[in-house]
């Protein structure tokens, strides 16, 4: 007898989300209790841990809001393997600012976010129309050549970098900070991606042809869509200059750029939630193996592989799937 | 000094094509961008070292199972990791380069760096051509190139195997109603371009040590012949480690060597604005840009 497993939307998911009929307590917390999660988690959470983790759970919270840049790209079918351009820029433009200018942190970050999303889309205005790996490419080489460039000319401190920038006044101002930017992205890019504007931009990935004869102008799209992933990667660089204060070639480091990509496979493309679950697992475990000396990087490496092919689909759709589904195994007739 | 600049051109511009050639095969017949492939180049150069000094075996013998021990990791890998995956494209190079990253760190783990781990040359010695000396290693490194390229024309185009990889890149539908098993075929790619890296690794590495670095070195290099080549085009890799090879030895000695990485960055980047595909691929103008 031949069995095939067979998935179905649960009653109160159709009740609460399709029909949108909230007839109970329990069907508002169905609705709730997913997305407070990660707001109670990050808020109260984080101030309760040690010093060293609270570093861990900011350089977390970067590398999840350059995650949730990456995916906002993906979203308009944009495969960017080079958020590192995004953070250097960001690292680069507020540290400078700081530097040249002496401004406080308070103007330089969001000036940085801001400018450096212009930069940002500027660089990559020229090179939209590519498609799929192409573009991929082009990425993955404007942060080398930016860094080699700033090698090869010495401009911006050359090699030596920016140093002894303006730091945040204590460290749990540095926590909410990251973390209350990290949530307003999150629920602000679902929220994008929920309305009507969200629809045109999943429309682009999907069939870009299709939504070019229903008259929209795709690339003035995706310069928006630019915009607003290298903002919130520009943001990223420009608080984790005032963290290490210090603003440097590392900025176009290539960790910037694959990390995202790994949080964001490993967690679930294309939902927002997964990159920041991938973070918050990849980069707390890259810590944790520290204690393994330099078989942490083998680890590391094995488990990306093992995260990947066991659930290929990414950890955040796979718990939505046992969240609003129920399972069972029906005969095949 | 325009001479010299002429042949160490050529010796760079062989040595890219070497190490392009594995990561071009595998990606071209089976579409698997193979993120692992410095790692499996590191690995066969230590393999050989291995088996030459701690297992003592005989040259010929050591550099031949080293190719072979390389070949068969590309079926493991094929058949292990990818075969699970295929079709998502980020996942495989996400897969593939964990993979790599285990595999080399690993290495550095059993302590593998150092002076020590170097592969000896084919034959010692120098020649000179005019006031240019050139090592025979370098001039073997030029042969096993051309040889090679040769050598894989034959095989794709005259062989049954090698037309049935062309079918699947071609069409793997159409291939399939042919009795082509795609998998097979695919790992059998894996397994060659894997064999070919190694085949790299033996034949450069004696120019220096066997180091770590090195496997990331290599796969930025193959992938930015493989751009400029455009992915999958065996001609277009032969023009672009020229290309590539001559412009970056070219700044070297005329210009300061940091400018050297710059140039052929700013290279890859001009030939993708303006070709995305590479100067000799056959994609479509549409798959490329809108």
């Amino acid at each position: 007898m031949k069995k095939r497993k067979e998935r179905i939307d649960r009653g109160i998911k159709v009740r609460a989300q399709d029909i949108f009929a909230l007839t109970s307590y329990r069907e508002m917390l169905y609705l709730l209790v997913p997305g407070a999660i990660p707001v109670v988690g990050l808020l109260c959470f984080a101030p309760m841990l040690s010093n060293y983790w609270r570093e861990v759970i900011i350089s977390t919270a970067i590398y999840a809001l350059l995650a949730i840049s990456w995916d906002m790209l993906m979203c308009a079918g944009l495969l960017s393997l080079g958020q590192s351009l995004f953070f250097g820029i960001g690292s680069y433009l507020a540290g400078s600012l700081n530097h040249y200018l002496g401004l406080p942190p308070i103007l330089t970050i969001p000036l940085a976010t801001i400018g450096g999303g212009l930069i940002c889309t500027l660089l990559l205005l020229p090179v939209l129309r590519l498609r799929g790996i192409y573009f991929a490419m082009v990425t993955l080489v404007l942060p080398l050549m930016l860094s080699r460039l700033v090698e090869a000319t010495r401009i911006l401190g050359g090699t030596e970098g920016l140093t002894g920038l303006t730091p945040f006044p204590n460290q749990l101002t540095a926590v909410f900070l990251i973390q209350i930017v990290l949530l307003v992205t999150l629920f602000g890019f679902r929220r994008i991606k929920g309305s009507d504007y969200g629809l045109v931009i999943t429309g682009i990935s999907d069939n870009d042809r299709s939504v070019m004869s229903a008259g929209i102008n795709i690339q003035w799209y995706k310069a928006q869509v630019v915009f607003l992933g290298a903002s919130v990667g520009s943001f990223a660089g420009a608080f984790g200059t005032h963290m290490d204060m210090f603003a440097g070639m590392p900025g176009f480091a290539l960790d910037y750029s694959i990390m995202p990509v790994a949080a964001a496979v490993v967690g679930g493309v294309g939902t927002f939630f997964g990159p920041l679950i991938g973070a918050f697992i990849l980069v707390p475990l890259s810590e944790a193996l520290r204690a393994l000396g330099a078989l942490r990087i083998v680890f590391y490496g094995l488990f990306l592989v093992i995260f990947v092919v066991g659930i290929p689909e990414g950890i955040f759709p796979y718990i939505q799937r046992k969240y609003q589904q129920v399972e069972r195994w029906v005969d095949v007739t | 000094m325009l001479l010299g600049t002429l042949i160490y051109g050529f010796v760079n511009s062989a040595i890219l094509a070497l190490l392009a050639m594995g990561f071009n095969l595998t990606f071209g017949i089976s579409g698997v961008a193979n993120f692992a492939y410095g790692a499996v180049y590191i690995f066969s150069g230590f393999s050989a070292w291995i088996f030459l000094n701690t297992l003592g075996f005989p040259y010929v013998v050591a550099v031949l199972a080293a190719i072979l021990l390389a070949g068969l990791m590309g079926l493991a890998i094929y058949f292990g990791v990818i075969l699970r995956i295929k079709g998502m494209p980020l996942s495989e190079v996400m897969a593939t380069f964990g993979l790599g990253l285990a595999i080399m760190e690993l290495f550095r783990y059993f302590d593998f760096v150092g002076f020590r781990y170097t592969l000896p040359v084919f034959f010692d010695g120098s020649l000179s051509i005019g006031d240019v000396y050139i090592d025979y290693q370098r001039i073997i490194i030029g042969l096993i190139a051309v040889g090679l390229t040769a050598a894989l024309y034959l095989f794709t185009n005259h062989t049954r195997t090698g037309l049935a990889l062309r079918a699947i890149a071609q069409d793997e539908r159409s291939a399939l109603t042919f009795g082509i098993d795609p998998d097979l075929v695919g790992g059998l790619s894996m397994a060659i371009g894997c064999a070919l890296a190694a085949i790299a690794a033996v034949v450069i590495l004696p120019l220096g040590t066997i180091a770590v670095e090195g496997g990331y070195e290599v796969l930025i290099n193959a992938l930015a012949v493989c751009i400029v080549g455009g992915l999958g085009s065996t001609v277009g890799i032969l023009v672009a480690s020229v290309l590539i090879g001559y412009s970056q030895t070219f700044t070297a000695n005329y210009l300061e060597p940091h400018w050297m990485m710059l140039v052929s960055l700013i290279a890859i980047a001009i030939v993708l604005v303006v070709k995305p595909s590479g100067l000799f691929s056959h994609q479509k103008e549409l798959e490329e840009r809108i």
